[in-house]
C-alpha cells in the first residue's frame, strides 16, 4: 500500500490557537528567541487510493474548508523565512492513537479501507533559536519522552509499526533451587516487587508441586499480591508504640476503619469494602456507589495520560460494581509542588509542578468531559514535598438499581472481554505503583503508563447499560491494575477459570501470553455470561461497534488454567493465588513531636494578612480548573462548584439531582489538610472528616445519611515512624466515624510515595489523608449556598473558635508551624452538624459557609465577595474558648466544627431556639456596602477592605 | 391531541442525549434516543418523528475536528433521509456538538440544502481551552420557530470549539442579511462584549445559526441544561422560581409541530 502524508495548517487570517498557546509556554520557560509558532496536524495514511481520492480526503475529511488548508506530502519551511526550525512529534509505537482510529472509521464511511493510520503534530518555530533551546522546547514543552518521539528537521517519520507475529515459547522462571539472595534477585530482575518472605512462600508452593513456575504464574502472583491490589500494609498486624505506650492490632484496617463501619451497621449500607466501590441506598429503588482511587506514579511520568487514565480507571469501578452502575459524577483532588518553583530547583527525573498541574487538569478534563460525566467536586493542595510525587485522586459516583447491587458468577459461565483491545500499555502498573520512584524511573517504567481513549469507554458504557437492563450477564468487573489477571482472577476466585489467551483481541501483533494476561490496557471490562445468552449479548455489543470476545469460561475446580493455542501456560490454585500471601506484622511508632507556639506580635490591622492568605495557592480560587471541567453535563447540577451573584464564589460542596423524576439529591464533598499532619496525623484525620461533613451540611445534606471514603497517600511505611503516622490517622478515622455516626464505605491506599533524587536525597510526601463524603438531600429545592444573600440579614457563627493556629495558613505566611493543631470535640461536633442540618431543613438559613483554611476572616471574605454584599462583623459576638483572646487567633484560627450562617431577621427567634445549647453568637450582618469590616472586642476595626480587592487577591494567583 | 415525536440521535461519544430526551418530554414530546446505526439500517426511522435532535457530546472524540467524523458519517450515509426530513417541513435542532455536526455537514447555515457551503465553520475557542460558563443570548431573528423573538435567555456553554468563523467578510454579511444568525452572546443588559461575554471569540458574537426556513436551529449553548430552576447557577438568590430558560426552545418546537405538522 502507498503511504500518504497529509499536513493540515491553519489558513492565514485564522488564529492558530494551539501554536499560540505553545508560544506562551515557551515564553513562560524564559526562552525569548522564538518569535512565532505554527502548528500543523500530520496524518500518515497507508491506503490504496489514487490522487483524486487523496485530494478528497484532504479536503473533505482532514481539513476544515474555512479555516484550514491541507498539503499532501511534506511541506518545507515557510518561504522567505530562513530562521525556521521544524519539529515533529510522533507517538511511540504501540501508544494508543484515538484520532487515527477515528480517521480509519471515517475513511470507511467514505468507501475506502486504509491499512494503517498514524497521526503526528508538526511545529514550525520561527526565530533565531539555538540548539539547546530547541532541545528544551522539544522535550519540555512539545513532547513527553515517555510516549512520544521527537523528530527535528525534515528527517523521515518513524517507520510504521509492523511487528513480528508472536511464536509461542513457554518460559519458566526456576525458583525451587534458589537461595534467599537468588529469590530477592529474581524478584528484582523481573520487577515483581515481591519481598523475601513472599518469594519463599512461592518457592515452597512450587517445591510442593514439584515443578518450576512459568513466567505468567509468577507475574500473576506478583500482581495479585501487590500492595496496590491487596493492601498488605493496612491489613498487617501492628505493634504500635504511641509515646512509649504499646498497642497491638491484629489487622489494622479491621481493627479501626472496618470496625467502625461494622459497629454502626447501617441498614442503608448495601455493600461496603467488598466490591469495586462502596454501595449505599439512594432512594427506595436505587443505590449509589462511590470510589476514589489514586493515580500518582503514572501522573508523575505523564501527567496528561496518567491523570486521564486515572479518571478513566475509576469510572470503570462503579461500572464494575454489583451488576454495573451508571456513572453520574467525578471528583478530583490533586497535590502538587509549588507552581512558581524555579526550573533550576527541580530535581532530575521530575517534571515542573506547573507542567504537571496543566497536564493533569487537561487529562481529567479531556477524559471526564468526553465520557459525559460531570466533574463536580475537588481540591488542590500545594506543598514542596509533592515535587517528586504529585498526588492525583480521582473519584467516581455511579447510580444503579437497588436489586442489582451484587454479582453472581457461576461455574459454566462464559468469560467475555468487552471494550478496548489489549496492547503492551500499562504492563507492571500494579507492581510499579507499589514501589518508590527514583530519578531513573522515567526511563525504566515508561511502559507502565497507559494511554486512554474515552470514546472507547463511553461506547462500552452505552452497550453495557443495555445488556444490564436486558439481564444478559451474571457478573461484571473492570480490568484495572493487573489487567485480566486481576479481573478474571477475582471473579473466578471461588470458581476457577480457564482462559485461552490467543483469543484476546490485540492492538498489534507480537504480544506474548504473559503480556496479554497482565497488560493494563485501558477501557476493558470482563463479564460472566450464561452460554445461552452469549449470542444475544454480543448482538447488543455489535450493534454499536463495540468489541466483545469470548476468552474462556468459569469452571468449578478452583484452578486458574491459562492456555495459548491449546498449550497450557499456567495452572494455579485460586486459593493460593488469593489467600496465599503471607500475613505481615509490622512495627509502628508515634512520638508526639515537641513543638512550640511562635510568638508573633499582635497588630492593629490584619488587612494585609487576610489578602495574603486569600492569595495563597491552597486558598486561592480554582476557577481556572473548574471551568475546564464540564460540571453540568447530564443536567443534574443543583449546587455547582462555583456559586454566587457572579457564579464565581467557592461552594462548600456540590449537589446533584441524579434522577429526572425526583427532587432527591446527592451532596458531594471532601476534606483534607496535610499541614495538620505535620503536628499530629490523628487530628489531621479528624479535621478531614469534620471538614468533609461540614461541607455536606452547609449545602443541605442530611446529617444522618453520610457515607465516608478514605484515601491514604503516605511515604515509605516500612519506616516505623511513617507507618506510625498512618496508624494514628486510622485510629482517628475509627473515632470520627463512630462520633459522627457516619460509616466508611470504601477506601484505598497509595504507599511508598517517596522520590530518590540523583544525589541520594529523599523527598517524602507529607502524610496525606483524603476524606471524601456523600450524603442525601431530601429535597434539592431546600439547598443553600455560601454567598451572602440580602442586606440586612443577620450573621451568626455556630461552633467555638479556639486558640488553634497550629498548622494554620496564618502561621504559614509567618513562616511558622506552631503546636496547637485544631482538634475536634467529638461530643459536640456531631450535635452542631445536626442543628445546622435541621435549621436548613426548616428553611431558617439562607446562606451557610464553613470555617476552614484561613479561619473566620477568610470565610467571611468569601461569603461577602461571592454574594457581592458587604459584611459588618464584630468579634464580641464570636463564640470562643477562654484562651482565645488574641485578635489574630480569633480571625485566623482554623478550629473545626464552625459554620457561618445568614438568617433573615424574622427567623431570628426560631433559629436561636434551634441553636439552644450549641455555642453560637451573632457576629454581624450583611450590608449593602462593598466592604468587609471586622471589629475587635475593643471596638477597633481590625479588618476593613473593599470586596473587589479581596476577590481579586483570591482570584489572581491561579487565573492562568 | 396529536403526539409530537422526537428522535435524539446517539453516536459514539454523544453524551447529552438523556437530558435532551428529558427536556423534550418536559415540553410534551414523546422522545426516543436512537443510535445512528439504527437509522443507517432503516432510513424510514426518521419518517415517524417530526423533530430530529443532534445532541451535545464529543462524537468520535471530536477527533480531527469537533463534529467532523459524525458529519462525515451523516453526509455519506444519511444525506437523503435527512434532506427528505427537512423538505417535509420538519424540525432539526443541533446543540453544541450537534451544532458543529450540522455546520460541518453543510446543513447549516443556508437554504436547508445539504452539501456544504464551505463559508462558515466552528473552530477552537480563542482561549484555547474547554470552558463551562453561563452566557446570555439575544435572539437575532423572528422567523426561527424555536426562538421566542425578543426574549433574552440565560444558558450554559461547555465547549472547546465553539468559535463561529466565516470564510470572509462577504460570508459574514450573507449570514446577517439572510437572517441566518439565530442568537448572539450578550451581557446581562443585552449588550455585546469581549470575553467572557463572548466566551469563545465568535465573529460578531454569533452563538447560533438557523436556515432560510427557520426550521433548523444550531447553537453552542445547552438549552437542555436549563430546564429547571435549580439548574440556574445562582438559583438560591432568585425570588422568582420558574422554568429554566432553555424550555422555551423545546416548548416552541413542540408547539410548532402541534400547530403545523
Amino acid at each position: 500500500m502507498r503511504q500518504w502524508r497529509f499536513e493540515v495548517f491553519n489558513r492565514s487570517g485564522f488564529s492558530d490557537v494551539h501554536g499560540n498557546s505553545i508560544l506562551e509556554e515557551i515564553k513562560e520557560f524564559g526562552i525569548s528567541s522564538v518569535e512565532a509558532v505554527q502548528s500543523a496536524k500530520v496524518f500518515l495514511i497507508e491506503a490504496d487510493f489514487d490522487d483524486d481520492f487523496a485530494q478528497r480526503v484532504g479536503k473533505e475529511l482532514l481539513s476544515d474548508p474555512v479555516c484550514e488548508e491541507y498539503y499532501i506530502g511534506r511541506s518545507g519551511p515557510p518561504a522567505g523565512l530562513a530562521k525556521a526550525t521544524l519539529i515533529e512529534v510522533h507517538l511511540k509505537s504501540g501508544v494508543t492513537d484515538p484520532v487515527a482510529e477515528s480517521v480509519m472509521a471515517a475513511l470507511t464511511d467514505m468507501g475506502m479501507e486504509a491499512g494503517n493510520v498514524r497521526t503526528a503534530r508538526k511545529y514550525v518555530l520561527l526565530g533565531d533559536i539555538i540548539q539547546r533551546q530547541t532541545d528544551t522546547i522539544a522535550k519540555k514543552i512539545l513532547s513527553n519522552d515517555v510516549i512520544e518521539t521527537v523528530i527535528v528537521g525534515s528527517e523521515a517519520e518513524p517507520p510504521s509499526p509492523h511487528l513480528k507475529p508472536y511464536e509461542l515459547q513457554i518460559v519458566h522462571w526456576p525458583i525451587r533451587d534458589l537461595d534467599d539472595d537468588g529469590l530477592v534477585a529474581l524478584s528484582k530482575e523481573k520487577d515483581l516487587f515481591l519481598n523475601l518472605v513472599e518469594m519463599q512462600t512461592i518457592q515452597k508452593y512450587y517445591r510442593e508441586l514439584g515443578r518450576e513456575p512459568t513466567d505468567v504464574e509468577l507475574e500473576s502472583l506478583a500482581q495479585t499480591w501487590s500492595e496496590h491490589c491487596v493492601h498488605k500494609t493496612l491489613k498487617s498486624s501492628v505493634d504500635m508504640s504511641i509515646d512509649g505506650k504499646e498497642i497491638h492490632f491484629d489487622n489494622l484496617l479491621k481493627d479501626t476503619i472496618f470496625k467502625a463501619t461494622k459497629q454502626l451497621n447501617k441498614s442503608w449500607c448495601i455493600s461496603v469494602f467488598v466490591d469495586n466501590a462502596g454501595v449505599v441506598e439512594f432512594d427506595k429503588d436505587t443505590a449509589v456507589c462511590f470510589k476514589v482511587e489514586t493515580h500518582n506514579r503514572p501522573s508523575a511520568l505523564d501527567p496528561y495520560g496518567g491523570a486521564a487514565t486515572g479518571i478513566g480507571g475509576v469510572i470503570r469501578d462503579p461500572m464494575g460494581t454489583g451488576m454495573g452502575a451508571r456513572p453520574i459524577a467525578n471528583t478530583d483532588i490533586f497535590c502538587f509542588g509549588p507552581p512558581d518553583k524555579k526550573l533550576e530547583d527541580i530535581p532530575k527525573g521530575v517534571l515542573h509542578p506547573r507542567r504537571i498541574m496543566k497536564g493533569v487538569v487537561a487529562g481529567v478534563r479531556d477524559y471526564g468531559n468526553r465520557m459525559g460525566i460531570p466533574t463536580v467536586n475537588g481540591a488542590i493542595y500545594f506543598d514542596e514535598r509533592y515535587l517528586g510525587n504529585p498526588l492525583v485522586y480521582c473519584g467516581n459516583i455511579g447510580i444503579m438499581d437497588k436489586n442489582k447491587c451484587f454479582k453472581n458468577p457461576q461455574s459454566g459461565n462464559i468469560i467475555i472481554v468487552v471494550g478496548g483491545k489489549t496492547g503492551r500499555d500499562g504492563i507492571h502498573g500494579a507492581t510499579f505503583s507499589s514501589g518508590e520512584i527514583t530519578h531513573e524511573y522515567e526511563a525504566i517504567f515508561s511502559h507502565a503508563v497507559q494511554i486512554g481513549n474515552p470514546i472507547t469507554e463511553k461506547k462500552m458504557l452505552d452497550v453495557l447499560i443495555q445488556a444490564n437492563e436486558a439481564g444478559l450477564y451474571e457478573a461484571i468487573t473492570d480490568c484495572g491494575a493487573g489487567g485480566l489477571s486481576s479481573s478474571v482472577g477475582e471473579m473466578g476466585q471461588n470458581l476457577g477459570a480457564e482462559v485461552d489467551l490467543e483469543k484476546v483481541p490485540l492492538k498489534y501483533g507480537g504480544l506474548n501470553y504473559n503480556e496479554i494476561w497482565i497488560s493494563e490496557a485501558q477501557e476493558r471490562m470482563v463479564i460472566a455470561v450464561k452460554p445461552e445468552n452469549v449470542q444475544a449479548i454480543q448482538k447488543i455489543f455489535d450493534s454499536e461497534n463495540v468489541e466483545s470476545t469470548v476468552i474462556g469460561k468459569f469452571t468449578g475446580d478452583k484452578k486458574l488454567i491459562l492456555r495459548y493455542n491449546a498449550r497450557q501456560v499456567a495452572e494455579m490454585d485460586m486459593d493460593f493465588l488469593h489467600d496465599g500471601v503471607p500475613k505481615y506484622s509490622r512495627k509502628a511508632v508515634w512520638n508526639t513531636p515537641e513543638l512550640t507556639e511562635p510568638s508573633i506580635t499582635e497588630k492593629d490591622n490584619y488587612n494585609e494578612e487576610l489578602l495574603q492568605i486569600l492569595s495563597s495557592y491552597n486558598v486561592a480560587s480554582k476557577e481556572w480548573v473548574i471551568r475546564q471541567y464540564d460540571h453540568e453535563v447530564q443536567g443534574s447540577s443543583v449546587v455547582k462548584p462555583l456559586t454566587g451573584v457572579k457564579n464565581d464564589g467557592p461552594s462548600d460542596a456540590t449537589v446533584i439531582r441524579p434522577r429526572f423524576d425526583s427532587d432527591k439529591g446527592l451532596a458531594i464533598s471532601c476534606g483534607m489538610n496535610p499541614m495538620y499532619g505535620d503536628i499530629d496525623p490523628y487530628w489531621m484525620a479528624l479535621a478531614g472528616i469534620d471538614e468533609a461533613i461540614r461541607n455536606l451540611i452547609c449545602v443541605g445534606g442530611r446529617a444522618d445519611r453520610i457515607a465516608l471514603l478514605d484515601n491514604f497517600s503516605w511515604a515509605n511505611c516500612t519506616k516505623p515512624e511513617t507507618f506510625g503516622a498512618l496508624v494514628r490517622a486510622s485510629q482517628a478515622c475509627h473515632d470520627g466515624s463512630i462520633a459522627f455516626d457516619s460509616p466508611f464505605v470504601s477506601g484505598k491506599d497509595s504507599l511508598n510515595n517517596e522520590f530518590s533524587c540523583e544525589d541520594g536525597t529523599q523527598i517524602s510526601i507529607p502524610s496525606t489523608l483524603l476524606i471524601s463524603a456523600i450524603s442525601i438531600v431530601d429535597d434539592v429545592n431546600k439547598c443553600v449556598t455560601m454567598d451572602t444573600k440580602r442586606s440586612p440579614n443577620l450573621l451568626f457563627v455556630v461552633g467555638e473558635t479556639k486558640n488553634e493556629l497550629g498548622g494554620s495558613h496564618y502561621y504559614k505566611i509567618n513562616g511558622q508551624l506552631g503546636a496547637n493543631v485544631p482538634k475536634v470535640d467529638i461530643e459536640k461536633a456531631p450535635k452542631i452538624a445536626k442543628k445546622i442540618c435541621a435549621a436548613i431543613e426548616q428553611g431558617l438559613i439562607v446562606s451557610c459557609h464553613d470555617c476552614s483554611e484561613g479561619g473566620l476572616a477568610v470565610s467571611l471574605a468569601e461569603m461577602a465577595f461571592a454574594g457581592g454584599l458587604g459584611i459588618e462583623a464584630d468579634l464580641r459576638g464570636l463564640p470562643k474558648s477562654k484562651d482565645c483572646t488574641r485578635v489574630d487567633a480569633q480571625l485566623f484560627s482554623e478550629s473545626n466544627s464552625r459554620y457561618i450562617v445568614e438568617v433573615e431577621p424574622e427567623n431570628y427567634d426560631a433559629f436561636a431556639k434551634l441553636m439552644l445549647n450549641a455555642p453560637f453568637g451573632q457576629i454581624g450582618k450583611v450590608t449593602a456596602e462593598n466592604t468587609l469590616t471586622v471589629k475587635a472586642e475593643d471596638g477597633k476595626k481590625v479588618i476593613e477592605q473593599d470586596l473587589d480587592s479581596l476577590k481579586q487577591a483570591w482570584q489572581k494567583p491561579l487565573a492562568w | 391531541m396529536k403526539k409530537v415525536k422526537a428522535i435524539v440521535l446517539r453516536a459514539a461519544g454523544i453524551n447529552c442525549d438523556m437530558e435532551t430526551e428529558d427536556a423534550l418530554e418536559l415540553a410534551g414530546a414523546e422522545a426516543q434516543r436512537v443510535h445512528i446505526n439504527r437509522i443507517i439500517e432503516d432510513k424510514s426511522a426518521l419518517n415517524k418523528c417530526q423533530i430530529l435532535v443532534f445532541p451535545g457530546g464529543f462524537s468520535y472524540g471530536d477527533d480531527v475536528a469537533a463534529g467532523k467524523i459524525l458529519a462525515n458519517q451523516v453526509v455519506h450515509h444519511l444525506y437523503e433521509p435527512v434532506q427528505k426530513f427537512i423538505d417535509a417541513g420538519k424540525l432539526v435542532l443541533g446543540i453544541c456538538n450537534g451544532f458543529q455536526v450540522l455546520v460541518k455537514a453543510g446543513i447549516l447555515p443556508g437554504d436547508g440544502q445539504s452539501g456544504g457551503q464551505d463559508t462558515v465553520t466552528i473552530t477552537y475557542n480563542d482561549s484555547g481551552k474547554f470552558e463551562d460558563r453561563w452566557v446570555y443570548l439575544v435572539p437575532q431573528t423572528e422567523k426561527c420557530v424555536f426562538i421566542e423573538a425578543g426574549r433574552q435567555i440565560y444558558l450554559p456553554i461547555a465547549h472547546a470549539e465553539g468559535k463561529v468563523v466565516t470564510k470572509d467578510e462577504a460570508a459574514l454579511e450573507t449570514l446577517k442579511s439572510e437572517g441566518y444568525v439565530a442568537f448572539k452572546y450578550a451581557d446581562e443588559n443585552g449588550e455585546e462584549g469581549p470575553y467572557p461575554v463572548n466566551p469563545n471569540g465568535s465573529v460578531d458574537s454569533i452563538a447560533g445559526l438557523t436556515d432560510t426556513t427557520g426550521r433548523i436551529l444550531g447553537l453552542m449553548p445547552h438549552p437542555e441544561r436549563h430546564v429547571r430552576t435549580t439548574q440556574h447557577p445562582h438559583w438560591t438568590r432568585l425570588k422568582d422560581r420558574t422554568d429554566g430558560d432553555g424550555m422555551t426552545i423545546f416548548n416552541n418546537a413542540v408547539k410548532y409541530v402541534k400547530e403545523n405538522l
